[in-house]
């Protein structure tokens, strides 16, 4: 009891440092502008916009490199944002916008091999070594990295579905859904 | 001063709409029946839902707790009558989004029997202590029954720092059709009154003032009746002009008092508690006859059934039922709308239950309800903003909202707009303008919570990062420190003492060895010197 009671308290001890640590890493490093354009994406690291993560696609934006339509997840709030952010023309987003999902594993047929914990950038899966893994669902940001990596094909995704508290009104029907701009800011 | 008139204020803009109200006003108001199956979903009320705590099978009294709450912002759920738990599962609920949501099913046994479930009466009420008269009304469940069904105890608690000076009383039933407050308060004003008088024992304002549209007569002289004038233990009846939307809490708070909550805020701010009083209603049968907020009265109305009423409905009645209890539909019902024409919505079945927050069931007809004609493009007429009764620009808000330029939008104050429909209702356009503020708030707040999500996931990611690059780290340290074991355990045969002894002793053995070659040689020498 005690043993496991210290392990946990010197796990939390370590995970506090390196979160202190990571914080202050990453706010040296920063730059304003990619801290201004990150602080704009959904943060889901899939790597479609086929930069490693967010972060490096918003230093490939800032730099004037990438383009603001990239982002899939994002979708058109996004490019609206990062439009609005930089100046820059809205267009439609490049990519398939699929609706927000998250990942499950089949546990009956997880083998345990950890490669999905390896390959969630977001750590949302739970399971050591030769023993089934779960997602926290609440944490999965519904990148489908963990799919590819599997051996045995047992994670899906399954969208969202709607419930009341995240139900929204449409735009109504019967008029263009064109965002024109020009109009509104004149 | 009892003999003077109270001055009124006027609020901005507001319409002079049909008041359809003498159809369902005709008859008393009519018990229903129990029906065969109430649908009580767990969440009724602004905030969390309540929490399951029955099972399947259970046996449950009348008013046994059946949802628990334990968040500040909730409410308590309790079973309308006696019966069987037959099924705790996802059903369709009243919403705009016509979705699902978790909902205990009770089969009444038809006993009505409350066994030990009735909260204890608090007798002495207008002597009691205000938080144990807070506590009761969180205890019963109750919620605002205007329609934004606010969890009631909440309300009347102020935040510290806060004084809650005037108490409004709200019976303006400004909407069309709706009559459930008017007929309540003609046929309960005095449980209405006392309500309000425990009100002010909670909250112990300076002032009550109960607003009611002059045309409510009947409900008017049942009031007066009930306090014995029209100003008594410092309450005040004021009839106010019939002005669509007069009921809105901002609105009425400004005709009654010429106050003006501040744009983004609540009545709070200004000192003034406003409640409704079918909850005034339902928090005197709480408090004096211990009874949980398990039924009220709902109008059913509109052309599309026979006989449009009044009737006393357990909360989770499905909608069918009240239909049938009003003689069924008649052939011109075309839609069936929860609420009044103009803040309702509409619902996508009769199998729906009411809620604690359901005013009125409204069957309409097609002439009720006439779809618009053809969405024309916005001629800048500027009606809608002269009827908007929270000073707004709708026009300008319609162009920001469609171009989903959010941040514009709330600029211009969106949050204020109280989504009642005036700015729709003149406009030459037919745009469904209201439609547009819905969507934008709508998306504004789910913008808030993606924004929430994703700086939980940056964290995690950044944090998984820095473990990584921590990791990696360790495996080089590891690495460097193992490589540098080896290439110290070479260097070490140098020093080791052991060894060095044993090298000195190899390194002697070996000097002896040829220095006794040598002499051996020399011997030989020496040897063949002689001889030659
Ligand atoms: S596509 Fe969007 S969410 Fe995915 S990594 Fe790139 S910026 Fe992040
Ligand atoms: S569980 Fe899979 S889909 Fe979810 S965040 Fe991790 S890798 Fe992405
Ligand atoms: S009433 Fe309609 S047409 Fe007139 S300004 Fe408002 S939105 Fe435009
Ligand atoms: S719906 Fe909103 S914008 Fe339109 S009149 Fe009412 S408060 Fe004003």
């Amino acid at each position: 009891m005690l043993a496991a009671t210290l392990a946990i308290s010197t796990l939390a001890a370590v995970f506090g440092l390196l979160l202190g640590y990571s914080a202050v890493r990453f706010r040296v490093e920063s730059d304003p502008v990619v801290d201004q354009i990150d602080a704009l994406l959904p943060q889901t690291q899939c790597g479609q916009c086929s930069y490693a993560g967010c972060r490096p696609y918003a230093e490939a934006i800032a730099a004037g490199e990438a383009d603001i339509n990239r982002c899939p997840p994002g979708g058109e709030a996004t490019v609206l944002a990062l439009a609005d952010l930089l100046g820059r023309d809205p267009k439609p987003v490049e990519g398939e916008t699929k609706p927000p999902s998250v990942a499950i594993i089949d546990e009956q047929v997880c083998i345990g091999c950890t490669l999905c914990i390896q390959a969630c950038p977001v750590d949302a899966i739970l399971g050591a070594a030769k023993q089934m893994h779960t997602v926290i669902e609440s944490e999965c940001t519904g990148c489908e990295l963990c799919i590819e990596p599997c051996p045995v094909d047992c994670i899906y995704m399954v969208p969202i579905a709607p419930d009341i508290s995240t139900w929204k009104w449409p735009f109504p029907a019967g008029e263009t859904q064109s965002a024109d701009r020009e109009a509104v800011s004149s | 001063m009892t003999e003077q008139a109270h001055k009124l204020h006027r609020f901005h803009g507001g319409l002079h709409l049909p008041r359809h109200k003498e159809e369902s006003t005709r008859d008393p108001v009519l018990p229903m029946r129990i029906p065969a199956r109430l649908i009580v979903p767990l969440r009724q009320h602004i905030g969390e839902s309540a929490e399951a705590c029955v099972a399947p099978g259970d046996r449950v009294n009348k008013g046994q707790l059946i949802g628990r709450c334990d968040t500040y912002v909730g409410a308590a759920v309790h079973a309308p009558t006696s019966g069987r738990v037959v099924e705790i599962a996802d059903h369709p609920v009243p919403h705009p989004s016509g979705l699902s949501a978790p909902c205990v099913v009770i089969e009444p046994d038809g006993r009505e029997s409350w066994g030990e479930s009735r909260l204890p009466p608090i007798e002495d009420y207008l002597d009691a202590d205000p938080v144990s008269l807070r506590n009761r009304i969180r205890e019963a469940g109750i919620v605002g029954l205007g329609g934004a069904a606010f969890p009631s105890a909440v309300k009347i608690t102020p935040r510290p720092g806060q004084t809650l000076d005037c108490l409004v009383i709200n019976g303006a039933e400004c909407e069309p059709y709706i009559t459930c407050d008017d007929s309540l308060m003609r046929t309960h004003a005095r449980g209405v009154i006392e309500g309000i008088r425990i009100l002010m024992q909670a909250l112990k304002p300076r002032c009550c003032l109960i607003g009611i549209e002059d045309h409510m007569s009947g409900a008017i002289a049942a009031m007066r009746d009930a306090l014995g004038g029209d100003e008594a233990h410092g309450i005040r009846i004021v009839p106010i002009p019939s002005l669509y939307p007069a009921g809105g809490e901002r609105q009425l708070i400004q005709v009654l008092t010429g106050r003006e909550v501040p744009s983004q805020g609540l009545p709070a701010d200004i000192g003034i508690v406003c409640q409704n009083v079918g909850t005034a209603y339902a928090i005197y049968r709480a408090v004096a006859h211990g009874e949980p907020l398990i039924s009220r009265i709902i109008t059913v109305t509109g052309k599309g059934v026979q006989h449009p009423r009044n009737l006393e409905v357990l909360i989770g009645t499905p909608i069918a039922d009240l239909v049938a209890a009003a003689e069924g539909y008649t052939d011109e019902v075309s839609r069936l709308i929860m609420g009044g024409p103009m803040m309702g919505f509409a619902l996508q079945s009769d199998a729906i239950p009411v809620v604690k927050g359901t005013n009125c069931i409204l069957a309409a007809s097609h002439e009720d309800v006439a779809p618009p004609g053809p969405v024309m493009p916005c001629i800048r007429c500027g009606q809608c903003a002269e009827v908007c009764p929270a000073q707004l620009l709708p026009q300008q808000l319609y162009w920001f909202a469609r171009a989903k330029d959010f941040d514009k939008a709330q600029d211009y104050s969106l949050f204020d707009c109280i989504e009642c429909g005036c700015c729709a209702y003149v406009c030459p356009s037919n745009i469904p303008l209201v439609q547009y503020y819905r969507f934008a708030k709508n998306e504004i707040w789910a913008q808030e919570r993606e924004r929430r999500k994703a700086d939980i996931a940056r964290e995690r990611h950044e944090f998984r990062q820095a473990r990584l690059e921590q990791e990696e780290r360790e495996k080089a340290e590891r690495l460097a420190r193992k490589k540098a074991a080896l290439a110290a355990k070479q260097d070490d045969t140098a020093d080791d003492p052991k060894k060095a002894a044993i090298q000195a002793a190899l390194e002697r053995a070996k000097a002896r060895k040829a220095a006794q070659e040598a002499e051996q040689m020399s011997a030989e020498k020496a040897d063949k010197e002689p001889s030659g």
